[in-house]
């Protein structure tokens, strides 16, 4: 199987869409002559052409409203967001719009749009281009919203959510785009819904999503050396959530932490956790945890966002505080 | 030029039916209201009924309209039947969403009405995306999105005028202009005062102001937009100068204007009124025919408020339909 990046791996789906589906468009900042701020969609505007490959204005909101539109009028637009953080320009759109345009219309209007939005921190751009909005998405009826972590998953999910006839957020992580993994050249999918052991383990579940995957797995790495076997959960999509992976895994260990990059109040992770606590309650030995960022707007200096990021420390000092007193 | 040059008797008769249509169809809505069987928000088109039916009536069938949350009137102009619209209106199973849309979100997307949008502009974007699509296809589509002058200052507003303009894309934004955004007169809400249609040449958008009291003045203003937009040339603004004869909404007590105002629009400016006068005068239809056009509007309501009544709620494992596209 060979070796893809995670870019490379969106940049197929990307491709393989627009050869295959003549509804599908690209509408972003930036993603043509510019070559995509994370160059994602590099030399696509010379291979697609501008009718498919639409640099638009700096207008997040009428580039969401635009791509929705479209999506109702029996298009499959791609919206690439060049960062999550700007989204809140577009947010009407996608909430009181995209979301709600089935429902509402009983039926009559089906808005088949993707975002993908670049998401996460890490990258030094200090409080307003660090965030990670793609919890708050999740939480809204009418929108699906994927998170792969690798490039099998990039592609996969990314198939699915084109396919998908209601509104997707994608949310790449942008730490991860570099990311090395094997894509098998034959067809696949990876459906929403489905989360995934990254590695197994008796002792504890760690519950995760995006970068914090592998933040997880560093320290499931460390627990281990320690005689301790933590099992890592990708739930790969919010929203389906698939919280029975998570609580077939807690029956086992009887442990668990979910751990988000995002602000702790009022994080996703409080959702997993309560589903955890209602499902499994009786299977547990202590109480669910929760690792977040801290509730702080990211800054700029690298020692300190480190700081405001879990990292595998904390995460194994969360475990001994509730499970070793 | 007499009214009778420009336009056939047929479609004389049919634009007062449809003003008529909407004004006792939105009269009776207010009394259903009184009486509860309509909840919420409902947002009366009285006064307004010229533009609605004037613009639409330059349209295709697989034309798309757009608007906002004050849209009976607009979706009836559009040939939405009046049960459907009503059923919605009660909330009943019958309605047009099944009554999970309300008077706000009313949907045809079989005649190309593509929403009732509630939050004010929401609808400019998609009107934007409306008209790509049929661009993208190579489609001869028009979109007609209306919006109100409380629209003019949201960024979304000035966001959708400068990709329709930019990308040359079939897009009519006809405005009314009803003077008032809720209760914030447009003087006290936009700089450059009531006179709005300036704005879009500020994006190399050909635009005009008209009587939008004028049923005949709309729909010419409609016709020369829709041809200019149909044959590639991109966007046209229309400014439709309204007014609302009641209330933003039936729950507002109208505490920004004096009662002498709508008094005068009223009697001055009705634009059902002076176009029935203006046909009677010009001899074109009688005045038994009007009032045959009359009884006969009266019964398709009353039939709507029967039909209503009669359907059946929603039933509860409804509840999660829909949410999702399968």
């Amino acid at each position: 199987m060979p070796e893809i990046i995670t870019r490379e791996a969106i940049r197929l789906g990307l491709q393989e869409a627009l050869e295959s589906d003549d509804r599908v468009f690209l509408m972003g900042e930036d993603i043509g002559a510019y070559q995509g701020s994370y160059a994602v969609t590099k030399g696509f505007l010379e291979q697609y052409g501008d009718e498919r490959v639409r640099d638009c204005p700096i207008a997040e909101s009428g580039i969401i409203g635009a791509a929705t539109g479209a999506a109702m009028a029996g298009m499959r637009p791609i919206v690439e967001m060049m960062t999550i953080n700007f989204m809140l320009l577009g947010i009407d759109q996608v909430v009181n719009h995209a979301a709600k345009l089935s429902y509402m219309s009983n039926g009559q209007i089906q808005v088949p749009l993707v975002i993908r939005a670049v998401t996460g921190g890490g990258g030094r751009l200090a409080a307003t281009h660090s965030q990670n909005f793609e919890g708050w998405f999740a939480s809204v009826p009418g929108v699906k919203v994927a998170v792969p972590s690798d490039p099998y998953d990039a592609l996969g999910l990314l198939r699915t959510a084109i396919a998908d006839p209601n509104p997707v957020i994608f949310a790449e992580h942008s730490m991860l785009y570099g990311r090395r993994g094997e894509v098998p050249e034959e067809p696949y999918v990876v459906p929403f819904g489905e989360a995934i052991v990254r590695r197994e383990g008796a002792d504890v579940t760690l519950a995760t999503y995006g970068r914090m995957v592998y933040t997880s797995l560093e320290a499931a790495e460390t627990l281990s050396t320690r005689g301790i076997e933590a099992e890592v959960i990708d739930l790969r999509t919010l929203n389906p959530l698939d919280t029975d992976t998570v609580v077939q895994s807690v029956r086992k260990t009887n442990r668990v932490l979910v751990v988000e990059e995002n602000w702790r109040t009022g994080a996703f992770s409080a959702e997993i956790a309560s589903a955890v606590h209602e499902e499994a309650f009786d299977d547990l030995d202590g109480p669910v945890g929760r690792v977040n960022g801290f509730d702080v707007p990211a800054p700029y200096n690298a020692k300190l966002e480190d700081a405001s990021i879990p990292t595998a420390e904390r995460i194994i000092e969360e475990l001994e505080r509730l499970y070793n007193p | 030029m007499t009214i009778a040059e420009t336009l056939d008797k047929t479609l004389i008769a049919d634009l007062y039916r449809q003003m008529q249509l909407i004004r006792v169809f939105e009269e009776r809505c207010n009394v259903e209201y009184q009486r509860q069987n309509i909840k919420g928000f409902l947002h009366l088109y009285v006064g307004e009924e010229a533009v609605a039916v004037g613009a639409i009536s330059a349209l295709r069938e697989d034309d798309y309209v757009i608007t906002s949350y004050r849209d009976h009137g607009h979706a009836l102009a559009r040939g939405m039947e009046p049960n459907v619209v009503m059923a919605e209106l009660f909330g009943k199973a019958t309605g047009s969403s099944g009554g999970k849309g309300g008077s706000m979100h009313l949907f045809d997307v079989s005649r190309g009405f593509m929403g009732g949008h509630a939050i004010v502009a929401g609808q400019l974007p998609l009107a934007v995306g409306l008209a790509l699509a049929a661009k993208i296809r190579k489609e001869d589509k028009v979109v007609m999105c209306f919006f109100g002058d409380g629209a003019v200052a949201e960024g979304e507003f000035h966001e959708s005028l400068n990709f329709a303009s930019l990308w040359k894309l079939p897009v009519v934004f006809l405005l009314e202009n009803n003077l008032y955004g809720m209760g914030t007169q447009v003087e006290r809400a936009r700089a450059g005062g009531r006179d709005i249609f300036t704005a879009a040449e500020a994006y190399s958008i050909p635009a005009l102001q008209i009587n939008g009291q004028d049923v005949l003045e709309v729909r010419e203003a409609a016709v020369e937009a829709v041809q200019k937009v149909r044959s590639g040339e991109g966007p046209a603004f229309v400014e439709a100068m309204t007014y609302r004869f009641r209330g933003h909404s039936v729950a507002d007590p109208q505490a920004y204007r004096e009662r002498d105002e709508v008094d005068e629009w009223r009697s001055q400016n009705d634009p059902i009124n002076n176009f029935r006068n203006a046909i009677l005068a010009q001899e074109i239809i009688e005045e038994t025919e009007f009032e045959g056009i009359d009884k006969q509007v009266t019964e398709v309501v009353d039939e709507a408020v029967r039909f209503a009544e009669e359907s059946p709620e929603p039933s509860i494992d409804s509840l999660f339909d829909n949410i999702y596209a399968e």
